[in-house]
């Protein structure tokens, strides 16, 4: 009988310490994690708490060969338990998983970047690098939040809106509110590109929103090849094996979760 | 080589084998079957023949060895992580695991069955360790099937001949038993109990009631298809079709602790169905395929058309329990055969 071979584990999480917490919401916070490895936006760690659980997490920061930007909404079991955790002690993370955004893509020429809600997470990386491109104002993102208070990233907004064409929507806001309100879809008509058909676009957030977001943006005639979205599943494992995340033949974990339109058009559920 | 055994001899012959293996068959299990008086077949650990169901197919499979129900991965002491130790006979302590190889007794549907399993585990991403490290100490002895039992459909899934690697076959021969020993290092255990040697062949089906045809192409069109629609109220969304499935692997990682004032617990994961609320819940309480018909579709396209896609053959291996088990009476090869006429319905009307 063949000896039990030594490997490394990959369900096995590694501790990393917590350097930072950065409250936006009552229910949003961002965790700063020390991790030295290669990551790219749109990937996700599994984040543990033991006796918790385990939940996928899309980073929403790097800093490269120091730290990932966690950003967690508190809406489940182990998410409501990571907020009591705080800096300086440690969270057990496996990761990072799935492929990512390839940031290069966007940078040179027009690129429109359309997230709403947490889906600001996985994107954050791109639209970073899109600020620092060197022709900012063929870049234009449509950021939207449910409503003013539920804003992520506020710094990161400013600094965005003088860098490169911002346009902050809320879908819905008390009375006497002076910025935009609508639903993302909104501004997409209005978009000042010079070529949509060469232009690639970016959109992550809720199904509906995705699904919308890209028929407007299909309208103002984008390449379907141009058009990169994320796909948010439970994902149990991250490595291919529960099956949560399967859509089709695809495996969310291992295949995505970023998909290109023409991949994730025949992608369904 | 062949060897014939009456049933003295093939008990030496287990008996001899059990030095070395644990053996894992389907057992009868008198009176605890789904309602009274009725008995279940279900795998367990055998010394003898007699312990063995061989005419009956076994209600639940055998992947349960591979694929615990429930499997223990980690335990959590404050901020350490230990993983969980290999797999043992059951009852066995922590730290006194039998580590015994385990000889699976199983049919050449199920034996078809394990290439899923492996795919899965093993092909699809980095390798899993828990799966692996059980996977190496499980080898297999093939039960013939001299007929196929109702509801079986493995010549049209192409699963009636067992694939290699199978250690050795146990036929029923008139009183006795035929086995033929693939594996040389097992067969003196064979020669010393037999009554003679004889070239054997492992029967194997040649001849099923159900018929099923899988589908060549399936269009977008079939997702929203009427077809799926009677399963909203005929399906309860038990899960059972999916837990007695040999090729079946979805699991939810589950947490669970001992003492509620420190971090002391366990990390498991324990088998799942796409069919069972939850499978898909995500943070906030977003969701997919609410309704029993999309979970239906979803399944019975990944058994007949995504896994091919994916790997290059069919996830179903024709072996039939979903449909003896469904409590609504459901037949998935009924389903299969009205996607495949819907698929080529749709075909046709492209043309």
């Amino acid at each position: 009988m063949s000896s039990q071979t030594v490997q490394s584990n990959p369900y096995v999480p590694f501790p990393s310490r917590v350097l930072e917490v950065v409250r936006h919401t009552k229910k949003e916070y961002t965790f700063r994690m020390a991790f030295s490895g290669d990551v790219r936006p749109g990937q996700f760690f599994e984040v543990s708490v033991p006796k918790f659980g385990e939940a996928p997490i899309s980073v929403s920061g790097i800093v490269p060969g120091e730290s990932v930007d966690l950003t967690i909404r508190r809406v489940g079991r182990v998410t409501n338990e990571m907020f009591d955790t705080y800096a300086g002690q440690t969270l057990l993370l496996r990761g990072p998983y799935g492929n990512g955004f390839d940031v290069s893509r966007y940078v040179d020429g027009e690129c429109v970047v359309v997230a709403g809600g947490t889906g600001v997470s996985p994107v954050r990386g791109v639209i970073e690098a899109l600020a620092q491109s060197a022709t900012p104002a063929d870049k234009h993102v449509i950021v939207g939040f449910r409503s003013p208070d539920d804003m992520l990233f506020r710094k990161d907004l400013e600094r965005w809106d003088k860098a490169l064409d911002l346009t902050l929507t809320v879908d819905g806001a008390p009375e006497g509110y002076a910025g935009n309100v609508g639903l993302v879809t909104k501004y997409i008509p209005d978009l000042p590109l010079r070529d949509p058909s060469t232009a690639q676009a970016v959109v992550v957030g809720p199904p509906p929103m995705m699904h919308f977001t890209v028929l407007g943006l299909l309208s103002r005639g984008f390449a379907e090849k141009n058009i990169w979205v994320s796909q948010e599943r439970k994902m149990c494992c991250g490595l291919g094996k529960c099956g949560h995340c399967r859509i089709g033949e695809k495996y969310v974990c291992l295949d995505g979760p970023v998909f290109n339109y023409t991949e994730s058009k025949d992608m369904l559920d | 080589m062949g060897y014939v055994l009456d049933k003295e001899g093939l008990n030496r012959t287990l008996d001899a084998l059990s030095e070395d293996f644990l053996l894992y068959a389907p057992v009868r299990k008198v009176g605890e079957g789904r309602f009274t008086d009725v008995d279940v077949v279900r795998y367990d650990f055998v010394r003898s023949v007699d312990d063995i169901e061989l005419d009956a197919k076994s209600d639940y499979s055998f992947k349960e060895i591979l694929t615990p129900l429930s499997q223990t991965l980690f335990y959590f002491t404050e901020d350490e992580v230990h993983e969980a130790g290999g797999l043992g006979a059951p009852g066995s302590p922590a730290g006194t695991a039998d580590d015994r190889p385990v000889i699976v007794f199983l049919r050449a549907c199920d034996l078809h069955a394990v290439r899923r399993l492996d795919q899965m585990y093993l092909g699809n991403g980095p390798t899993d360790t828990f799966y692996a490290r059980i996977r190496d100490r499980v080898r297999f002895a093939l039960l013939g099937c001299d007929h196929a039992f109702a509801s079986c459909f493995c010549l049209d899934m192409g699963t009636n001949v067992a694939p290699e690697g199978w250690l050795f076959s146990l036929d029923r021969a008139g009183e006795g038993f035929a086995c033929s020993v693939a594996d040389d290092a097992l067969a003196p255990a064979f020669a010393a109990n037999a009554q003679g040697e004889k070239d054997v062949t492992p029967a194997h089906v040649t001849e099923n009631e159900v018929h099923v045809r899988v589908p060549s192409k399936v269009p977008n069109s079939i997702y929203k298809d009427p077809l799926w629609d009677e399963y909203d109220s005929r399906c309860i969304e038990c899960g059972r079709c999916c837990i007695v499935c040999p090729t079946c692997t979805c699991f939810t990682m589950q947490d669970v602790f001992y003492t509620d004032n420190g971090r002391v617990g366990e990390r498991r994961r324990v088998q799942a169905s796409c069919m069972i609320d939850g499978y898909t819940d995500v943070a906030g309480g977003a969701s997919y395929r609410k309704k029993a018909g999309e979970r239906m579709r979803f399944k019975v396209l990944h058994k007949v058309w995504d896994f091919r896609q994916r790997f290059g053959y069919d996830m179903c291996v024709g072996c039939g329990r979903c449909d003896d088990v469904c409590p609504e009476y459901i037949s998935f090869a009924a389903i299969v055969n009205k996607l495949t006429d819907a698929c080529e319905c749709e075909e046709a009307k492209d043309e």
